[in-house]
C-alpha cells in the first residue's frame, strides 16, 4: 500500500510544497513528512492551523524512499502520478529549474 | 499604434490599485482563496502545476519596442529570464510570485498594457491577422475594429459574467490567417461589388472537445453596425448559452443545438432593436481610431532590390530564410519577417529576456520600432528594407531567431502541457523539441513543404491539434503518457477539423510515428502537393497502412 504525504502551493509566491515534520512547508519532497494512507486524513487535521501559508493542500501516493527508485541526489519519496512527480521535481524540460 | 487616452490610463491604473489591495487582503489572510481567485483570475493571474502564471494581453498581438522591453525586464526581474508567447498572441509568465505582481501590473501599465480580461467568462483579448497593416493582401487594416471591439467589450457590465470564455478574432485579408473559423466570432472584411467594405460575420467556431466551425451568420454587414451587430450575437448566447454544463457553455455548442438558421433569426430579430441606437459608434469614432493605424513614413523604393538578388545567391543559408520566413508587404521594398521561435530543441514560443530586449533593439533599427505576435507562436518585423534583410538576418542568427522554418515541419504549436499546466493530461513541449530533433537537416525541412504539427497536453486543445495537419493530443491511458494522432486539420480558409487516425501512441512511439506519416507523404505526394494536399486526395488509407501495418 502506498504512503501519502501531504502537498500544496505556497499562498506567496505559489511554490510546490510539502508538509514537513517539524509543522511547516517545505519545498522539497524529501523532507515531506510520509504517513501511510490510512493516516492521511489525520495529516490533513494536523496541517489546519498552518493552511494559511497554502492553497490547496491535498494527499498524493507516493512510494516512500525504500521502495522508490532513487528520483534525484537526496533520497525522497517518490510521487506515484506523473504529474505529481513532475509537481515535485520541476518541469521537465528546464533541468536547471529541478528540484 | 493605439496609445492610451487619459480614460484608459485611469482605468487600468485603477485595477492595478484595486488588485494591489485585494493582494495584500489575500496576503493577510482577510481573504479567503476562494474569495480571492475571482479576483485574481480577471487579472490574468492563474495558479499552474508549479507556480502562479500570470497572462498578459498583448491586443492583436502588436507591441512597440518599448513594450517588448518591459517584457523583457518583467521576464528577468519578476520571472526566471523568459516568457512563453501563445496562441492568442499574449504573453505568459511561468513563475512570478503573488506578492510581486501588483509591481509587474503597475510596469506594464507604464506601457500601456494589463492583464485584464485574459482569464474568465469574458469577451478575451482580441486577435488578428499578425500582418495586419502591412499584408499585400489586405482589404483594411483589422486592428481598427480589433481596437474598437478592445473598447467596447473591456469592462463591459452586461457581457463580464457570459456562460463561458468568448474569443473574437478580425483579418483584414481572404488568406485566413487568424484562424478565424474557431473563434466564438470571426470576423473578416470583405468587399461588395458595389466597393463597399464590411464584415462576414462568422459565428460558433472551436476547438476543445467539440470542436467546430464557425458558421457565417451574415456574409456582409456594413461597417457601421460592428458594435450592434456584435452586441446582438452577445445577448443571444448571453440569454441562451448553457451555464449547467461547463462542456456545453460555449456558443458553438448554442448554434449547433439551434441550428445556424435558428440561431441567425434571433440576432437578426435582437439587432433589430439595437441597429442605428447608442451602442453605435459616435460620429467621428472611427476616424479618431484609424488615425491611430495610418501606415508609418515609409520610404519611397524600388520594388526590387539588385543588392538582395547577388546576397541571396551569394549565401544559401540566408537564401533559404528569405524563401521560409518572409511575406510580402504592401509598400513596395519592404518585407514582412517572420522571427521563429521554434529553434532546434527550443519550447515553442519561448523567448528569453535577451531575445526580447534584442527584438526590440532590431525593431528599431529595422522595423520603425514595431513588433508582432502571431497566434503560430512567432514573432514578426513587419515593416523591414528589402536592402537591410541581410544585415537583419545576420543579427538574427546568433540570437537563436534566424531558424528557417516558418508553416515547415518544425514550425510547431505546443500548448505548455503537463511540465506547467494543471489541467494536461500528457507532456506537449517534449514532444515538440523531440520532433525538431528528428527533422533537424533544413533541404529536408523545406523539400517536406507547408507542414503544420500542432501538439496539445489535453482535450482543451490550446495547442490547436485539432487544425493540425498533424495533430498531436496528449492523453493519461493508465497512467501512462499516449499520444493520439488526428489528420487533415486545416486553421485557414479551407478550415477543417482533423480525424483520428488510429489508436495512440506511447511517448517513444509518437516521433517515429509522426515520421513514417511525413515519409508516407513522401512517398505518394503529387508534385506540388503539400502534406495536406495529399491526405485530401487520397483519404487516410495510405497513412494508416504504413502507420499500423507493422503492429
Amino acid at each position: 500500500m502506498a504512503d501519502q504525504v501531504l502537498t500544496a502551493n505556497r499562498l506567496s509566491d505559489g511554490k510546490v510544497v510539502f508538509f514537513d515534520p517539524d509543522g511547516g512547508w517545505s519545498e522539497r519532497i524529501a523532507r515531506a513528512r510520509v504517513v501511510a494512507k490510512a493516516d492521511g486524513k489525520a495529516l490533513i487535521a494536523e496541517a489546519a492551523s498552518s493552511t494559511g501559508e497554502v492553497v490547496d493542500p491535498y494527499l498524493i501516493d507516493v512510494d516512500s524512499v525504500a521502495e522508490a527508485e532513487p528520483a534525484g541526489p537526496v533520497p525522497s519519496p517518490v510521487p506515484r502520478r506523473y504529474r505529481e512527480r513532475i509537481r515535485a521535481f520541476g518541469p521537465s524540460i528546464h533541468p536547471q529549474f529541478a528540484k | 499604434m493605439y496609445r492610451y487616452d487619459e480614460f484608459d490610463h485611469a482605468f487600468v491604473a485603477q485595477r492595478v490599485n484595486q488588485f494591489r489591495e485585494q493582494t495584500a487582503r489575500r496576503l493577510s489572510g482577510a481573504l479567503s482563496e476562494d474569495e480571492f481567485k475571482p479576483h485574481r483570475l480577471m487579472n490574468g493571474l492563474y495558479l499552474q502545476l508549479h507556480a502562479y502564471m500570470l497572462r498578459v494581453a498583448i491586443p492583436y498581438g502588436t507591441l512597440s519596442s518599448r513594450q517588448m522591453r518591459k517584457l523583457a525586464h518583467i521576464a528577468r526581474a519578476y520571472d526566471r529570464g523568459y516568457g512563453h508567447f501563445t496562441t492568442r498572441q499574449n504573453i505568459q509568465y511561468n513563475w512570478p510570485a503573488l506578492k510581486d505582481v501588483p509591481d509587474i501590473l503597475m510596469e506594464l501599465a507604464k506601457v500601456e498594457m494589463h492583464a485584464i480580461q485574459t482569464s474568465g467568462n469574458c469577451i478575451r483579448n482580441v486577435t488578428a491577422d499578425p500582418f495586419a497593416g502591412v499584408a499585400a493582401d489586405e482589404i483594411e487594416d483589422p486592428r481598427i475594429y480589433a481596437e474598437i471591439i478592445r473598447q467596447w467589450s473591456s469592462l463591459h457590465p452586461e457581457f463580464s459574467f457570459l456562460p463561458r470564455k468568448f474569443k473574437i478574432a478580425v483579418t483584414g485579408a481572404a488568406e485566413d490567417r487568424a484562424a478565424i473559423a474557431f473563434h466564438d466570432i470571426g470576423l473578416q472584411l470583405v468587399r461588395a461589388d458595389d466597393g463597399a467594405v464590411g464584415f462576414a460575420v462568422l459565428v460558433g467556431g472551436g476547438q476543445g472537445r467539440t470542436p467546430m466551425i464557425a458558421k457565417t451568420i451574415r456574409p456582409f454587414l456594413p461597417k457601421a453596425h460592428l458594435l450592434s451587430y456584435l452586441e446582438a450575437i452577445l445577448r443571444v448566447y448571453n440569454l441562451l448559452g448553457r451555464r449547467d454544463n461547463l462542456f456545453k457553455a460555449r456558443i458553438k455548442i448554442l448554434v449547433h443545438e439551434v441550428g445556424t438558421e435558428a440561431f441567425t433569426a434571433m440576432v437578426e430579430e435582437e439587432w433589430a432593436h439595437l441597429a442605428g441606437g447608442p451602442v453605435e459608434l459616435p460620429e467621428g469614432e472611427l476616424e479618431r481610431i484609424v488615425a491611430y493605424f495610418r501606415p508609418p513614413a515609409y520610404e519611397r523604393l524600388p520594388a526590387d532590390s539588385p543588392a538582395l538578388d547577388v546576397q541571396v545567391r551569394a549565401d544559401p543559408a540566408f537564401a533559404a530564410w528569405v524563401r521560409a520566413n518572409l511575406v510580402a508587404h504592401k509598400q513596395p521594398g519592404y518585407a514582412i519577417v517572420n522571427l521563429s521561435l521554434k529553434a532546434e530543441g527550443e519550447p515553442p514560443g519561448d523567448a528569453t529576456a535577451e531575445q526580447m530586449d534584442a527584438v526590440a533593439n532590431l525593431a528599431d533599427r529595422y522595423s520603425l520600432g514595431e513588433i508582432r505576435v502571431t497566434h503560430e507562436q512567432n514573432l514578426v518585423l513587419p515593416n523591414v528594407k528589402a536592402g537591410e534583410l541581410y544585415a537583419l538576418w545576420q543579427s538574427l542568427v546568433p540570437l537563436g531567431l534566424a531558424t528557417a522554418n516558418i508553416g515547415h515541419v518544425t514550425d510547431i504549436i505546443a500548448c505548455p502541457g503537463l511540465d506547467y499546466c494543471s489541467l494536461a493530461n500528457a507532456r506537449s513541449i517534449p514532444i515538440a523539441q523531440a520532433i525538431t530533433r528528428r527533422f533537424n537537416d533544413l533541404a529536408r525541412i523545406h523539400d517536406l513543404a507547408e507542414l503544420r504539427i500542432k501538439i496539445s497536453g489535453c482535450i482543451n486543445a490550446c495547442g490547436h491539434h485539432h487544425v493540425g495537419h498533424i495533430g498531436i493530443l496528449g492523453v493519461d491511458k493508465k497512467g501512462e503518457e499516449f499520444y493520439q494522432i488526428t489528420l487533415g486539420g486545416d486553421a485557414t480558409q479551407t478550415a477543417a477539423i482533423g480525424s483520428i487516425i488510429g489508436p495512440a501512441f506511447s511517448s517513444d512511439q509518437v516521433v517515429d510515428a509522426v515520421e513514417i506519416l511525413v515519409n508516407t507523404y513522401v512517398g505518394v505526394r503529387a508534385p506540388g502537393e503539400r502534406f495536406l494536399d495529399t491526405y485530401r486526395r487520397l483519404g487516410a488509407a495510405p497513412f494508416k497502412e504504413s502507420l499500423y501495418a507493422a503492429h
